[in-house]
């Protein structure tokens, strides 16, 4: 599968639930591409901007889309990557702020 | 002479990506190490060097001399770079 193909696949999941891929095409589509080799890699999509274990139940909470993009698309407008963002973040009504890690430490199987 | 600067970055990461191209944009030199690209006990090293600076192990985690920045903050990294 490529990139593309996986952005209209997840595109038509995740808009109705209200996450919208960054309108910076060629972002996402190095994010998606990132998740393509994560899987290829490990055999799950982790998180192309967290270091995955290798270990699946113990990266169950950055399997994408991480368990953190509620709360982060809730209070900064995008997920931790920038991959997923709010509409208005789209429009430019969200001040664009570097999301921080929202995973406590001890969830790292490292 | 200019401090040491040192990038341990994933090479999927876009925030790392941003980072790399801000530094080279500035001229600036730097050693840049992708621990996703490492495996084993080179891997396990280096997942323990980066948590002496950054406990949380996320990356982009920047050195520059002494101070540390985590994450794609430019202003950030522009002042500890002195620029």
């Amino acid at each position: 599968m490529t990139a593309a193909e996986l952005y209209q696949m997840l595109r038509k999941v995740q808009e109705p639930k209200g996450y919208f891929f960054n309108q910076d095409r060629a972002r996402t589509l190095d994010l998606l591409e990132g998740l393509l080799i994560n899987k290829k890699r490990y055999g799950y999509m982790c998180c192309p901007c967290r270091l995955a274990s290798g270990d699946r139940a113990k990266d169950a909470d950055i399997i994408c889309p991480c368990t953190y993009r509620e709360p982060d698309v809730a209070e900064y407008g995008s997920c931790y990557c920038n991959l997923y963002v709010s509409q208005e973040w789209n429009q430019g009504q969200t001040p664009v702020v570097y999301v921080p890690e929202r995973r406590p430490p001890e969830k790292m199987a490292f | 002479m200019s401090e040491p600067v040192k990038l341990y970055a994933l090479s999927t990461c876009s925030h790392c990506k941003n980072t790399k191209k801000l530094l080279d944009e500035l001229g600036v030199k730097y050693d840049v190490v992708e621990v996703d690209l490492c495996q084993g006990d080179e891997r396990d090293r280096l997942v323990s060097e980066v948590k002496k600076y950054n406990p949380n192990c996320s990356f982009p985690t920047l050195l520059v001399g002494d101070k540390v920045i985590v994450g794609y903050r430019e202003q950030d990294i522009k002042e500890a770079l002195g620029l």
